[in-house]
Formats: C-alpha cells, sequence, structure tokens
C-alpha cells in the first residue's frame, strides 16, 4: 500500500485487518522483523515552505532526504544533526525519506554540539495506529504549548503513528571546518582526549575515536567548525592543550573532513564485513572499559566516546554487551544482525518495569489494535 | 477563569491525611495552618490566589513517593511547587489539594566533569546550578529571566527556555536524565548520563508537561564549558519592520549570535527612564551577544555591523569594556522590573515565525489602541519569542478582565501566523482555555492521553493545560482505589 494523500493514509490505517510495516525509503531495517503488510509513505512527499531567514522547514515525511539536503545547500544551510546514510552498513537500498529520519531519531556526530535529531524537530503531523489524525508542536523554534508529543514521536520507530509531516530547524552551513587527528592512542588515552577536548570552550563539533583507521592504526578525530579565523585559532589552542596525550595534526581540506566525519557517521568501518553490528550507548567514561569486556568486539566511538559501534562475531555476544552496559547505566540496540537473530534477541535494550509498563500504556491509546510496526522496538 | 469546584468529600478528610503525611514526614514538612498555608496560595501569575487544603515539603524521593501514595489512595489531587516563580499559574493550588513542594530538596548529587553532566536534586534554583560548576569553567545553559530563584523542577515541568536559547536550547535539549515519581507512588528512573535515553523519547514528554505527568525530584542536566568571553553590541532602528529584517538577514548570514533581543519604543522608554542604561530613543532596538575568544567576536561583531550598516541604524554601539557590556545589558535586564513600576502588568510569551515580526507588531499596537491598554514588547527576536507586556491597573474594576481579553487577542494573532500559544512560560491556567485556538479535539485528546497513562485517576495538577471542558470527563472520574 502506497498513500499519496495524508487522508489516504488514515483510510489505510483505519481499513487494516492487520498489522502494517510501516515504510519510507526502505533503508533502515532495524528493529525485530516485523510481519506485516508494507504501508509506504513515499507518496506525502514534498517541502511545504523553507524560510532561510526563519531557519525553518515544513515537509511530507516521504521527502526524501537528499531533496531536502539539495534545497537546504542551494541556501547555504544544512540539518545539523548530521544523519547517517546506513544503506552501506545495513545492505540495503533505497533512498532516506525525512519522515524515516526522524522515526529512527538518526543523529550524527555533530549531535554532541548542536543536538540530536529530536532537538531539531519542531512539528509534526502523524495518524495514529485508529487512524486519527493529529498534529503537535508548530513552525516555531521554541513552543511548549501543551505536551511534546514531538519528541516522543521522534524515535518511535512507526510504532505510535505513521508521520506525515515534520517541520524542524535548520543551520548556516560552517564557512570552515578544522579537524584534529592523532594516531595510535589506546580507547582509554583517546577517550580522555576527547573529554578534555569537549570540557575546553573551543566548540567541538565532532569527537570520534576508531580502533582501525584505514591503514588499520588507530585514529582520534577531533572537529571544530565556525568562522575561518576563529577555527584556525581554536584548533592551535586544541592541539597544545592536548599535547601532553598525543600529537596531533590538523586537518583543513574540505572535501577531506566531510569525507573523514560521513566515515564515522555512515559507520563505514564496518560495512561489507560479517558480523553483527551493537550500537551503545554509555557515558564516554564507561565506554572503553565497556569494550574491554566484550571478546573479539572492534569498536568505532562518536559522540566523545559515549555512542560506540561494535562489530563482534555473528550471533554471538549478545549477554555480555547487555550485561557490561547494564553494569555502567546506558543501552544497547542490536543494529544489525541476521532476522533469526534479531527474532531471538531483543533488538532494543528492554526496558525496565515502570518504564516498559509507560511505553506499553502509550502503545495501547496510541495504536489500540497494535498494527503499527508491532513488535518492532520489543 | 474558572477553577473546578472544590469537592466536599476531599476537604472533609484534610486532618485525616494531614495526620497521616505527619506519619511519614517530619512535623515541620507538613503545614496546614491557614496562615501558613497563604504562602502557597499563588505563583507568580498573582491575580489569581486560593490557599490550597495541605502543603507538604518533602525531603527526599521516599518521601515524595509516600506523599503521592497517600494522596492517591484517598483521590486528592496534588499540585507540585518548585519555586513558585511561574507565569502562568503552573503552581496554583484549588481549596482541595496538597501543595507538593520541592524546596527542600536541593542539593548537587553529582558533577561529572569528564562526562559534562550534573545530578541535582530539583528544588535547587537555576543559577546555582551554573554557580556549582563554574569553578570548574562550566556553566548550565538555560536561563530564564528569573533564575536567581526558578528551581529545576519547575523549568523542567515548563520546559523554560531564556535569552540565550537560540544557540544553547531550552531546558528539554539540556535535560538527559530524571527520578521520576508517579501519582501512584512508583519511582522511575529515566535516561541518565549518557546522551540518549533509551526506549521511547519519555524524557521528551516529561520535560514541559507542568508537572501533571508526575514530580521530578532529581535530574541529570548536561553542563557545557564556559565560554573565552562573550559581548552585545546595541543596535537602535527607526521601524520594528527594518529591525525585523536585520534580525533575519544575521540568521541568514550564518552568524549564529547566543542571544538576540528586541524591544520596541515603550519598552525602551520604560527601561531608560527606568535604569538610565543610555540607550536612544528609538522605535527599535536589538541587543545582539556573541560568544569566543577576542579575536572571534571582534569578527562575529564586525560582521554583524556589517550587515547592520545596510539597514541604516540610528545607532551601532559596540561594548569595548565589561561596563559597557553590562550598561547594554542593563535596560534590557531591568524590563520588567521598569514595567512594573509603570503600573501592574501581564506578561504574555507567544512566538511567531520570525518573519512574521513586523506584523504582528502593527497589530499588537493597533489592538492597544482599540483596548485603550499600553503595551511594551520586549522579546528573544531571534527565535520569535514574543514578550508583550500589557499594563492594567488591578485597582480598576473591569482592567484585569480588559486585559486578559487584549492579552488573549494577541495570542490568537501569534496562533494565526502560524506560532504558538506559549514559546517558554507553559499554559498553566492562563492560556488554558485558548488551547482550542491551537489544537483540535484528536490533537488534545492525543496529549491528554498521555496524562491517562502516567496518571489514571487526573490528580496531578489537573486543573492545567487542557480546557476544563475537554478534561471534565476524565476529571470526574471516581476518586482512585481507596
Amino acid at each position: 500500500m502506497r498513500a499519496e494523500t495524508e487522508a489516504e493514509l488514515a483510510e489505510m490505517i483505519v481499513g487494516a485487518e492487520g498489522p502494517l510495516r510501516i515504510r519510507g525509503g526502505g533503508t533502515r531495517d532495524v528493529g525485530r522483523p516485523v510481519d506485516g503488510a508494507v504501508l509506504e509513505t513515499g507518496g506525502l512527499s514534498g517541502i511545504s515552505l523553507y524560510e532561510p531567514g526563519a531557519l525553518t522547514m515544513v515537509a511530507g515525511a516521504g521527502t526524501p532526504l537528499a531533496e531536502i539536503e539539495a534545497a537546504l545547500a542551494a541556501e547555504g544551510q544544512r540539518l545539523a544533526f548530521e544523519p547517517g546514510d546506513w544503506r552501506g552498513l545495513l545492505g540495503s537500498e533505497g533512498a532516506s525519506t525525512i519522515g524515516g529520519v526522524v522515526a529512527a531519531n538518526v543523529s550524527g556526530p555533530r549531535r554532541i554540539q548542536a543536538g540530536a535529531c529530536r532537538d531539531f524537530m519542531l512539528g509534526v503531523r502523524f495518524v495514529d495506529g485508529a487512524g486519527r489524525i493529529v498534529k503537535n508542536g508548530g513552525r516555531v523554534m521554541k513552543n511548549v504549548t501543551g505536551y511534546d508529543l514531538v519528541k516522543l514521536m521522534c524515535g518511535s520507530w512507526g510504532t505510535l503513528g505513521v508521520l506525515t509531516e515534520v517541520s524542524f530547524k535548520v543551520l548556516p552551513v560552517s564557512e570552515a571546518t578544522g579537524v584534529l587527528l592523532c594516531e595510535g592512542l589506546d580507547d582509554v588515552a583517546a577517550v580522555k582526549a576527547l573529554s578534555r577536548a569537549l570540557g575546553s570552550p573551543w566548540e567541538v563539533t565532532g569527537a570520534a575515536h576508531l580502533q582501525k583507521g584505514l591503514d588499520g592504526a588507530p585514529v582520534t578525530m577531533i572537529r571544530l567548525e565556525g568562522l575561518e579565523a576563529s577555527v584556525a585559532y581554536r584548533t592551535e589552542a586544541l592541539r597544545e592543550r592536548l599535547a601532553d596525550i598525543g600529537d596531533f595534526t590538523v586537518e583543513t581540506d574540505p572535501d577531506r573532513t566531510a569525507a573523514g566525519w560521513r566515515y564515522i557517521g555512515d559507520v563505514e568501518p564496518f560495512q561489507g564485513r560479517s558480523g553483527d553490528v551493537w550500537r551503545v550507548s554509555v557515558t564516554p567514561s564507561d565506554g572503553p572499559g565497556v569494550v574491554a569486556r566484550i571478546d573479539g568486539a572492534e569498536a568505532v566511538y562518536d559522540w566523545g566516546g559515549g555512542l560506540i559501534w561494535l562489530l563482534v562475531p555473528e550471533g554471538q555476544r549478545a549477554a555480555e554487551i547487555r550485561q557490561a552496559v547494564a553494569d555502567v547505566g546506558g543501552h544497547a540496540t542490536l543494529f544489525r544482525a541476521s532476522e533469526a537473530m534479531r527474532r531471538q534477541v531483543p533488538v532494543f535494550q528492554p526496558q525496565p518495569e515502570p518504564l516498559a509498563r509507560i511505553e506499553a500504556g502509550l502503545r495501547a491509546k496510541y495504536d489500540p489494535r497494535g498494527i503499527l510496526n508491532p513488535g518492532l522496538m520489543g | 477563569m474558572e477553577m473546578p469546584t472544590p469537592r466536599p468529600e476531599r476537604l472533609a478528610r484534610k486532618d485525616e491525611l494531614a495526620e497521616a503525611l505527619r506519619r511519614h514526614l517530619s512535623a515541620d514538612a507538613v503545614i496546614d495552618a491557614p496562615a501558613e498555608l497563604r504562602a502557597y496560595e499563588c505563583d507568580a501569575l498573582a491575580a489569581y490566589r486560593c490557599p490550597p487544603m495541605l502543603a507538604v515539603l518533602p525531603s527526599t524521593t521516599e518521601e515524595v513517593a509516600q506523599v503521592l501514595r497517600l494522596c492517591h489512595a484517598m483521590g486528592v489531587p496534588v499540585v507540585p511547587r518548585g519555586a513558585g516563580t511561574s507565569l502562568a499559574g503552573g503552581a496554583l493550588p484549588t481549596a482541595d489539594s496538597v501543595i507538593l513542594g520541592v524546596a527542600r530538596m536541593n542539593a548537587v548529587l553529582e558533577a561529572d566533569y569528564d562526562n559534562r553532566v550534573v545530578r541535582v536534586q530539583t528544588g535547587r534554583t537555576n543559577l546555582s546550578v551554573s554557580g556549582a560548576v563554574e569553578e570548574e569553567g562550566f556553566f548550565y545553559a538555560p536561563d530564564p529571566s528569573s533564575q536567581l530563584a526558578c528551581a529545576i523542577a519547575g523549568n523542567i515541568a515548563m520546559n523554560s527556555g531564556g535569552a540565550h536559547c537560540l544557540k544553547y536550547g531550552v531546558t528539554t535539549n539540556n535535560l538527559l536524565g530524571v527520578t521520576l515519581v508517579m501519582m501512584d507512588g512508583t519511582i522511575c528512573e529515566i535516561g541518565g548520563a549518557h546522551l540518549d535515553a533509551g526506549g521511547l523519547d519519555l524524557l521528551g514528554v516529561i520535560c514541559g508537561s507542568e508537572g501533571q505527568l508526575g514530580v521530578v525530584t532529581e535530574a541529570t542536566l548536561r553542563i557545557l564549558p564556559k565560554p573565552e568571553g562573550a559581548r552585545p553590541m546595541l543596535l537602535a532602528f527607526d521601524s520594528n519592520e527594518v529591525a525585523g529584517a536585520c534580525v533575519s538577514d544575521i540568521i541568514k548570514a550564518g552568524l549564529l549570535p547566543v542571544a538576540i533581543e528586541f524591544m520596541d519604543r515603550p519598552c525602551i522608554r520604560a527601561c531608560e527612564a527606568f535604569a538610565h542604561a543610555g540607550y536612544p530613543d528609538c522605535e527599535a532596538l536589538l541587543i545582539v551577544e556573541v560568544e569566543g575568544a577576542e579575536a572571534e567576536i571582534e569578527e562575529q561583531l564586525s560582521r554583524i555591523a556589517e550587515i547592520a550598516r545596510r539597514h541604516d541604524p540610528l545607532e551601532l554601539r559596540e561594548a569595548r569594556d565589561a561596563d559597557e557590556a553590562g550598561r547594554i545589558w542593563l535596560g534590557r535586564k531591568s524590563a520588567f522590573g521598569a514595567m512594573g513600576q509603570i503600573n501592574d502588568y501581564m506578561c504574555l510569551d507567544g512566538t511567531i515565525p520570525v518573519t512574521e515580526l513586523p506584523y504582528v507588531l502593527k497589530r499588537i499596537g493597533e489592538l492597544s489602541e482599540d483596548y485603550g491598554l499600553g503595551v511594551a514588547n520586549v522579546f528573544h527576536a531571534g527565535d520569535g519569542n514574543m514578550h508583550p507586556l500589557i499594563l492594567y491597573n488591578a485597582n480598576t474594576p473591569g482592567d484585569l478582565e480588559k486585559c486578559e481579553a487584549y492579552g488573549a487577542d494577541i495570542l490568537k494573532l501569534c496562533v494565526e501566523v502560524g506560532g504558538c500559544l506559549t514559546g517558554e512560560h507553559g499554559v498553566g491556567i492562563e492560556k488554558r482555555d485558548l488551547m482550542w485556538h491551537q489544537y483540535a479535539a484528536a490533537d488534545m485528546e492525543a496529549q491528554m492521553a498521555v496524562k491517562d497513562v502516567f496518571d489514571p485517576a487526573w490528580l496531578l495538577n489537573p486543573a492545567k493545560v487542557f480546557p476544563l471542558d475537554a478534561s471534565e470527563g476524565r476529571r470526574a472520574a471516581p476518586v482512585a482505589a481507596e
């Protein structure tokens, strides 16, 4: 099924006789596999409002991400939360949609400074599981009028409602970028460097560490953005402050720096390699300890060390990862694995009792028949 | 403003409830003497007052859970209260309710500089969170005007903003975890010190829910390294339209000041008379602040000045030192005091798309003449969050009602141009009955469904946010399990 209008989408949901698999561009097959009829949102496409001077855009949920990024680039603006392209990692094809990005709260390296996808969302329209059309928020920067269902919808993976329209804040592209690079640091030293950088007044917009860079050696990366002279000043100041941890070099070539952060945001190191991929969220300080407990794992650290992409042997390590995360606080998502594995192991970290009850209660309200991506989030 | 009629069956159990509460809390934490209850009869929306049946001041999360459990069992509504600085009546009690104040819970539990978070009890004031981490070079970003007095609990309830949220975001963008006590006494830990909480974004919906989903007793907040320096620039224009266009151009140019504040002529005059900040007498005044190292500040300000000059400013004043910076901010920061000196005032909080600024300001001026009430505008221009201050005289019969009608017209105007009723103060009782202008029945129903899940008996701050006719059936539900 493919809806061309919001009203049509609502009718399809009302008329559904069984579970529905909600599909934007079909590029993010994450979660427990859903058995059901496919409901596509690609017809709800198009930018309906873009005001560069107000930093706001409104678009149909099915609008291709590429179309949005092109429109923004033409005005020197961008989605500051830097949504990653997961096609290479997940082996999917198709064109990512803005609705899919919002439903999955896809947030890249700049999340540590600018905020996550959810922080940029200003308003949503959606159809809930009973076919009710609901709007929440709007298109202004500050809005506390009633409950913030915008955030509730963001990252709900289509399990509470099907997004039809989203409005969001955009930001200007930075004039210049500088990246500090250091080879050879171990995880603990790298996270120490990243924490020190993030604790400096120089506004780090990317802080990552690869256990294995392109040539096999560990690489630590720190990004600064802004006006050209300011970036030059801050990279140098930061380089000096980190000198006792490692010898950092500076890269300012726009293509190379952009490629470097795509490498992190799109999790390129694990593309085309066998094994399960986990996405772990803990505090940066806890990161290296969690990774050290997982035998045979390879790690890509983002968000100053607090977001860890882990590659582990196929079908293994689930219990160890969940235990290691539970011991320090945080959560782990079985991000890429076989369908069989994703049916057997809870993909999202099971929530403790009072929260699980609240989540079930919300799903029962928004999707009383349990037909929207049922079971996807566990 | 209509509030639900107190229910006799609740009032009748006042002594019984007080006694039960005293079994769990220290004697001075349960207040039932009428004279003492007067302290809790209103918040900063002082036009509405009603002493509660009881007030309690618990000292721990466990005590909060006990209080809620007892009130839940007796079917008595609870109105959570931070510091009582709400401008929307968020902490206004009803005569048959219990005020639960978190003021005694004000400790900093942990400051973690490596991970840039601080864990606090929510009775702590906003400014003192920054105060606790400033020696290490950090600060807590959201900075509502009332930050000296307001509590983090209230900031979370209302999703408070401030002058600097153009760059740093509002409370919800800086909140990573909470301890929430639900009305039935269940204690929930949500999120933590990691950047994204797992599962559904419950934090996102709790923040800004005006104390209707639970009582937040502890919070994990992001702290940020303090910038090396900051400096404001003052820009004066002879029309609101031109000032508005200048704001838009600054934003479009890719410069991201930490704050862009806007004042109109009535506000400028009032502030000048009050604070003698040395403001020019003009139609519209902008204060633009940037941050960074000295050279960065210079460069940003010179670019902003370049953009401003294209709009022929009457005056362009760059602070050369801390003293001049202080003087530029002085008038703006005393705006509310200055207006209060002229008369009573009501402060609105609608937000509009910044492109609509000139039109909305013009309409506010026209309506001011229609109603015969003075108005001054001071607001966060970068994000379109308006704060019209309507002057009235509380002692003149009918003036308050007239002021409210005028305010309602302004807020409806904000909604008409694509904005919203409230940007950072919250709905409370003040905007409650205007919610129908913002939301259709299904939109309201979807929000109330969230409260149904967290607080099925609708006992937490029940008469707020949603128009009484919308929530009637839910609030009338039989009293919770006895």
